[in-house]
């Protein structure tokens, strides 16, 4: 069984909805960030979630932790079902389910010390208090390679580097089994962004942990993930060994993702670059059919009109569109 | 490389001190902590302070000019008034009057105000829509014909003063702990405390209130000069404290009937109000430079 079940998970955002609306019955604008996505992230691994600005990815991760609570679905963490919790059974459960953030500013209070930041944990789950709290705190600090004499300071006293690493020691502190990294090393230096994931890579191997990964950096997500799901609008497009996604994506939308990555050398004959017309589309008034057919090059009729189903390409390899067995790629010289 | 090991890198200061220097580097606003500080010594060391006895009445020194004036005795430095009661020793105790209701009103006013700014904000919901309400209807009223309403109701006296003055002030740090609020509850340190258990309580008082601190402090003190005025106003019109109580207010209004033959009786305590409204202005304003930058020209 996996460790993180995630079932048809969706994620909508009502607007308010006027008298008139409301005396109509008429639901209003409703903002699907997050429409029915399932995916498992076995114990041990590392899911990378990738996706474009404003896909929903992050919105996900904070679904599946409840920071946001989602509009359907379930969650299943550990044969929990974590959707159906009462406040004091997933207060409890969030020991087991920690996040890391994107914005290292953003996401330390400025006005509290290092050691109230990281030891928080400890003192909301009763864990440990005073010296020995101070203690496992400032272990911890040093695990993420600072210094147990930086306890006292203020966060505005280190880099950004600095404070994503406490932003993990604070995720670390109640010894969490799983992790949603929200894209932790993008608003980093590109030197301290490999400083970081060695960091998480060398915690995850030491402490056991899961993690599912949310960036919008393929590379990162190559390097350090064992499986990738790729995200469009709101739905999971593909999913699969990172090997086999990457090396041999099935999906037009992850073909012109992949060829959007830069490369240097002056093999540019090798593949011709994939342009996607236009914008993500609202998700205020999303596509019907297939949500990439505005965008996709491949689009015909069918896709315009029915939703492709998620279709197993062996191998745990799968992906959702009405033309994979046509054996088109958007990729030239045969990948 | 080396250029680095050159660079003297200063000790890095905390907030707080930082915004302390640049108050202290504001001479006005230093110049009037010195003026506020003076009433607030005046109004605690009363008894000791004052050459007379405030509520003493002597006939035969009615009116009597200041001390520099023909007529005058310096022992009663600043003349005396329709009863012959010295107008310094009663402006030195009419400060305590003053600054104890100025203090206890926004004291009053900004712990509510925090309390429902709070819970408006963070809940949002129909808590909002209730609190905000209330606070609608209350910034309807015109400030002094509400409190003087309060005060006919309730009757004169000084904890009734304080509390007609709260009733409304309590809108002013309510609204704007409200939102501020709004703004910090999105911020990621409040999902982050959220997702590790944190309760609303904690967030609340833990995570949001010590971040929108300084705009309250600054608001609440530029509110209590407003509110040191109000209480005169109350005073003049007869329904503040009660004689023979010295209050600058009523001494400004004992004064009017003499204004033509004894200008002081009024003149005094009216620059004394004028003084510590002055003061505290000038000061919050400076607290306001220093602490808040967002709010000041």
């Amino acid at each position: 069984m996996s460790l993180l079940e995630v079932t048809g998970l969706s994620k909508h955002y009502a607007g308010r909805p006027s008298l008139v609306q409301r005396v109509t019955r008429d639901p209003g604008q409703v903002v699907r960030a997050v429409n029915g996505v399932s995916l498992a992230v076995e114990r041990g691994e590392v899911l990378g979630l990738i996706g474009e600005s404003g896909c929903g990815k992050s919105t996900l991760g904070r679904a599946i932790l409840r920071l946001h609570e989602p509009s359907a679905g379930r969650v299943t963490f550990d044969g929990t079902e974590v959707t159906a919790l009462a406040p004091p059974a997933l207060k409890a459960m969030r020991r087991r389910m920690q996040i890391i953030f994107q914005d290292p500013y953003a996401s330390l209070n400025p006005r509290r010390t290092v050691a109230e930041i990281v030891g928080l944990p400890l003192a909301l789950h009763g864990i440990a208090s005073g010296e020995e709290a101070r203690e496992i705190t400032a272990r911890v600090l040093e695990r993420v390679g600072l210094k147990a004499g930086q306890l006292d300071r203020y966060p505005h006293q280190f880099s950004g580097g600095q404070r994503q690493r406490i932003g993990i020691a604070r995720a670390l502190v109640s010894n969490p089994e799983f992790i949603v990294c929200d894209e932790p090393v993008s608003a980093l230096d590109v030197s301290i962004q490999a400083q970081i994931i060695a960091l998480l890579l060398e915690l995850k191997r030491d402490l056991g942990l899961t993690y599912l990964f949310i960036s919008h950096d393929i590379s990162v997500i190559g390097y350090l993930s064992d499986r990738v799901a790729v995200m469009y609008l709101g739905e999971i497009v593909e999913t699969g060994p990172v090997a086999a996604v990457l090396d041999n994506p099935r999906h037009p939308y992850t073909q012109s993702l992949l060829s959007a990555v830069p490369e240097i050398g002056a093999r540019r004959d090798r593949k011709a670059r994939v342009r996607l017309q236009g914008d993500l589309p609202s998700p205020l008034n999303p596509p019907k059919g297939c949500k990439f057919h505005t965008r996709c090059p491949l689009a015909t009729g069918i896709c315009r009109s029915a939703a492709p189903q998620t279709r197993d390409l062996g191998g745990a390899h799968s992906a959702a569109c009405h033309r994979l067995d046509e054996g088109l790629s958007l990729l030239e010289g045969g990948r | 490389m080396t250029d680095a090991a050159i660079l003297s890198v200063p000790q890095a200061e905390s907030l707080f001190r930082r915004n302390l220097r640049d108050f202290r580097r504001n001479r006005l606003a230093m110049a009037s902590l010195i003026v506020i500080l003076v009433f607030v010594v005046m109004a605690v060391a009363a008894p000791l302070i004052a050459p007379q006895d405030p509520n003493e009445t002597d006939l035969l020194r009615r009116l009597q000019p200041p001390g520099w004036a023909p007529g005058g005795d310096w022992a009663y430095a600043l003349g005396c008034d329709g009863l012959g009661r010295d107008i310094l020793s009663r402006i030195i105790y009419g400060a305590r009057i003053s600054i104890f209701i100025g203090l206890a009103v926004i004291f009053l006013a900004t712990g509510v105000g925090i309390l429902a700014g709070l819970a408006a904000g963070y809940f949002r919901g129909w808590v909002d829509v209730v609190i905000s309400r209330v606070v609608d209807i209350l910034l309807g009223f015109p400030y002094l014909i509400f409190a003087i309403g309060l005060m006919a109701m309730m009757g004169p006296g000084l904890m009734n003063i304080v509390l007609a003055l709260a009733y409304k002030e309590w809108v002013i740090p309510c609204r704007v702990v409200r939102g501020e609020t709004l703004a910090v509850r999105e911020l990621e340190y409040v999902e982050a405390a959220r997702a590790l258990g944190a309760g609303p309580r904690h967030i609340m008082w833990r995570e949001i209130l010590p971040n929108i601190l300084s705009p309250v402090i600054v608001i609440s003190t530029i509110r209590m000069a407003n509110v040191i005025i109000l209480e005169a106003s109350l005073s003049f019109l007869g329904l503040g404290v009660q004689p023979p109580t010295a209050s600058w207010g009523s001494m400004v209004s004992d004064g009017r009937a003499f204004i033509l033959e004894a200008w002081w009786v009024s003149t005094f305590p009216g620059i004394a109000i004028l003084l510590l409204v002055l003061a505290i202005n000038v000061a919050s304003q400076g607290l306001r430079d220093a602490f808040d930058p967002r709010f000041s020209e």
